[in-house]
């Protein structure tokens, strides 16, 4: 058991919340969250349907360990068309929303039509009603957020909501729970505010039971634990610096894409990392850190809680961001950061607590705005699209602007809001855009992370880190060391980390366990929780089957083979410095193979053996 | 030995492992909302902070008792709810000058911490060991301990 064995069905249109029974059939082919969302969207929607259209549909689903006591166990994704790459959408979020979901008896919920006026979904365990947000309209996720906890008198309500720039059409748009959490990527958010959903407001005290056999549950969960306390990346590096344990490293190893991808090595690096923010400053005495903070469940904990120097010149004279919220990872402080070549940490927070308060995608956000920085430095954007500021890589006040701008969609802000791709064939200038399928690249360069290149150019949601994260091999040894520099055996490793990471995100449980983790450690968890047999075999086979579902969407979506693969910068122009100095992304090297292992054409098509293999749907 | 639970927030990261065994001992499910221990979280501080019963000695939920459903464990020396004695009129929910007593709407009961009969679940899962259960006459122990390592060992008066 372990899933409530209950879905919501919302219809926008027609304004009404129904319940429904999980396709428990699915459920054991897809597991949950992840993969049995994308097994409905899939089922419900044409794949060719236009992203921000009532026709489009959005799914909010945990994983049978969502609000259990497995370590981690209270993720949720959010599950559409994205309307960025025109691909599936996944993006994934910890916090406390979706335990409070599960919590309320609900597994997912799926929004289908648009509703003809703003509304917000208010769910109290079995009760959920469609609630006018006339009022939450044009204001921003924290003010949404402290203006629904205050109407509903009900601290302990949990909160998914989306920002100003979603309402604006922002194509990059996260839907943002718990004041800084995210279901970051692909512009969920912006179909969210397709339509006219502002917000979902749970609270939830039914409890999570239905535990298949506790006594052993219980006795794996403890098991976990132990092994992500005593691991030095679970146990010590991420507790301590977050995920910014990493910004030092990947630039040591000259995989630091710098500049809008220019180059493999970013020389302030060291000032916006992990150890930087706990340096006292001079101002106060005070580190950037405050202190870490753990999602539902987790005992890892790499969630960073900041604060800004009030007298930095981003918040001088705005007190409202004078108090602690949600710090820099290492993908926002690397996209807002390196990409853009600003060494100010400051500022840096700052504009990821815009991001976060306003709902950007900050890795989208800040390689677009490191795009829209070459295209100004070569003359294809001026001072006149600007208001006037020197949109140069570098200069710290224009990106506090952009992201003020970006913000609200107004002036050069509805241009950012493209996002790369679109902002770069604006200006007549696409070569400038470092996205493949339209999203925009994660920290790691793949000149100086071979394996991360085909991760990039065969990810079902356009570039990502979190599809296959090769980087632990590659770079961290884990499960075992393979050269960064080389490509032989990348195919075969891709594909590993592709299935495994698929499974995972289909449980309930986060990524980032597996720094730790193998699925010998997580499949004892699920087997104990659900019914049926969980082994490691299997949900391997279950995450392959999930990879299979999202090409297979994707294909019937008009995405094709010819869509994997990078910019040319890229593929030709070698990286300048550092330990892959001389180097590009040999992707030709891999992808063939890769085409093979998953039973794919030469075009990257799935063949009809492949397809009933898995039992994809017609 | 009389042990209690010792608290301290600034270990505490907020994950509410806590809350979920607290839950699972004694409603049986992970349930958040029917822990006897809560996690607040102070956002704009950047603080957490577990709190539940610290089992007063001259116990006010015992006393305001109108039925004597609220007894003193003397193996644990905490303070019980007799489940077949109390009758919900939540008197000791008003007399907790700690809001550590609540009323169970589900049961018709209330509901406090009872140190799981000398086991407190809450803090065997406790990942950071924000909670601890220790000797109840040296919950002070390791706070003293911090604070003698920062003297001085150089001799305080010269020849």
């Amino acid at each position: 058991m372990a899933w409530t064995r209950q879905l919501l069905r919302v219809n926008l249109t027609e304004g009404t919340c129904i319940p429904e029974p999980l396709n428990m059939e699915w459920a054991n082919q897809y597991l949950g969250q992840r993969g049995l969302a994308t097994r409905y969207l899939a089922e419900e929607i044409n794949p060719q349907c236009d992203a921000l259209s009532a026709d489009n549909k959005l799914i909010m689903a945990t994983g049978p360990l969502t609000g259990t006591m497995a370590s981690t166990g209270g993720r949720y994704s959010v599950i559409t068309k994205s309307p960025l790459t025109g691909a599936v959408a996944c993006s994934n979020s910890g916090g406390f929303f979706g335990a409070e979901l599960k919590n309320a008896g609900w597994d997912m919920i799926i929004f289908e039509g648009k509703a003809s006026a703003p509304v917000y979904l208010h769910i109290e365990n079995n009760k959920a009603e469609l609630v006018s947000a006339a009022d939450l309209w044009g204001k921003s996720c924290w003010e949404t957020d402290e203006m629904l906890h205050a109407k509903h008198q009900d601290p302990q309500m949990r909160i998914a909501v989306v920002g100003r720039s979603a309402e604006q059409g922002c194509l990059y748009s996260s839907v943002i729970n718990d004041l800084h959490r995210a279901a970051g990527r692909s512009g969920v958010g912006t179909v969210m505010a397709s339509k006219n959903l502002k917000a979902v407001a749970v609270r939830g005290s039914l409890g999570v039971g239905n535990i298949k056999d506790p006594a052993r549950f219980m006795s794996a969960v403890n098991a976990g634990k132990k092994v992500l306390a005593e691991n030095p990346v679970t146990g010590e590096g991420l507790p301590a610096l977050g995920t910014q344990v990493l910004m030092n490293v990947i630039n040591e190893v000259g995989a630091m894409p710098t500049r809008n991808m220019q180059e493999v090595q970013f020389e302030g690096a060291s000032k916006i990392s992990g150890e930087a923010m706990l340096e006292p400053r001079e101002s106060d005495g005070k580190p950037n850190l405050t202190r870490n903070g753990g999602c539902f469940a987790c005992t890892i904990a790499c969630g960073r809680i900041s604060t800004i120097d009030r007298e930095h010149f981003s918040v001088k004279d705005k007190p409202q961001y004078w108090g602690n919220s949600g710090g820099l990872e290492y993908e926002a402080a690397w996209a807002l950061g390196s990409d853009t070549g600003i060494d100010d940490l400051d500022a840096l927070t700052y504009v990821n607590f815009i991001c976060n308060e306003d709902g950007m995608d900050p890795i989208s956000f800040g390689a677009t705005v490191a795009a829209a920085m070459e295209l100004f430095e070569e003359g294809a954007i001026t001072t006149q699209h600007t208001d006037g500021v020197e949109l140069k890589f570098g200069n710290a006040q224009a990106l506090c602007w952009a992201v003020e701008k970006s913000a609200t969609g107004e002036g050069f802000g509805a241009d950012l809001n493209l996002g790369s791709r679109r902002l770069c064939e604006k200006y007549g200038r696409p070569e400038f855009s470092m996205t493949v399928k339209g999203q925009e690249f994660p920290a790691y360069d793949p000149r100086g992370i071979q394996g991360m290149g085909l991760t990039y150019a065969t990810s079902n949601r356009g570039a990502c880190h979190l599809r296959s994260y090769t980087v632990s091999s590659e770079i961290l040894g884990v499960p075992e060391k393979t050269d960064p520099l080389h490509t032989e055996g990348k195919a075969g490793l891709v594909k590993a980390f592709q299935d495994a990471t698929a499974a995972v995100d289909s449980s309930g449980l986060c990524v980032f366990t597996t720094f730790a983790w193998t699925l010998d450690d997580i499949s004892p968890q699920i087997d104990a929780a659900c019914d049926g047999d969980w082994s490691p075999e299997r949900l391997v086979e279950v995450g392959e089957r999930i990879w299979q579902l999202e090409r297979d969407f994707n294909m019937k979506a008009g995405i094709s083979g010819a869509d994997d693969t990078l910019p040319d910068r890229l593929l030709k122009d070698a990286a300048k410095s550092g330990p892959a100095k001389g180097k590009v992304c040999e992707l030709g090297d891999m992808l063939p193979e890769y085409y093979q292992l998953r039973g794919w054409t030469t075009n990257g098509e799935l063949t009809s053996e492949t397809r009933s293999k898995f039992g994809l749907p017609a | 030995m009389l042990k209690s639970l010792n608290i301290d927030p600034g270990k505490c990261t907020g994950c509410l492992q806590c809350e979920m065994a607290c839950s699972l001992e004694n409603e049986g499910v992970f349930n958040t909302a029917k822990s006897r221990i809560k996690v607040f979280t102070f956002h704009e501080e950047g603080r957490f902070v577990p709190y539940t019963c610290t089992q007063c000695d001259e116990a006010w939920c015992m006393h305001a008792c109108p039925v004597d459903a609220i007894v003193l464990n003397p193996a644990t020396g905490s303070k019980d709810v007799k489940n077949d004695l109390c009758v919900g009129c939540k008197v000791c929910t008003i007399a907790c000058p700690f809001g550590t007593v609540n009323y169970n709407a589900d049961s018709g009961k209330v509901v406090k911490c009872d140190l799981c009969g000398g086991d407190p679940q809450c803090a065997s899962a406790c990942p950071t060991d924000a909670i601890t259960y220790v000797d109840a006459n040296a919950t002070g122990l390791d706070k003293m301990r911090q604070w003698a390592g920062k003297t001085d060992n150089a001799a305080s008066t010269g020849a």
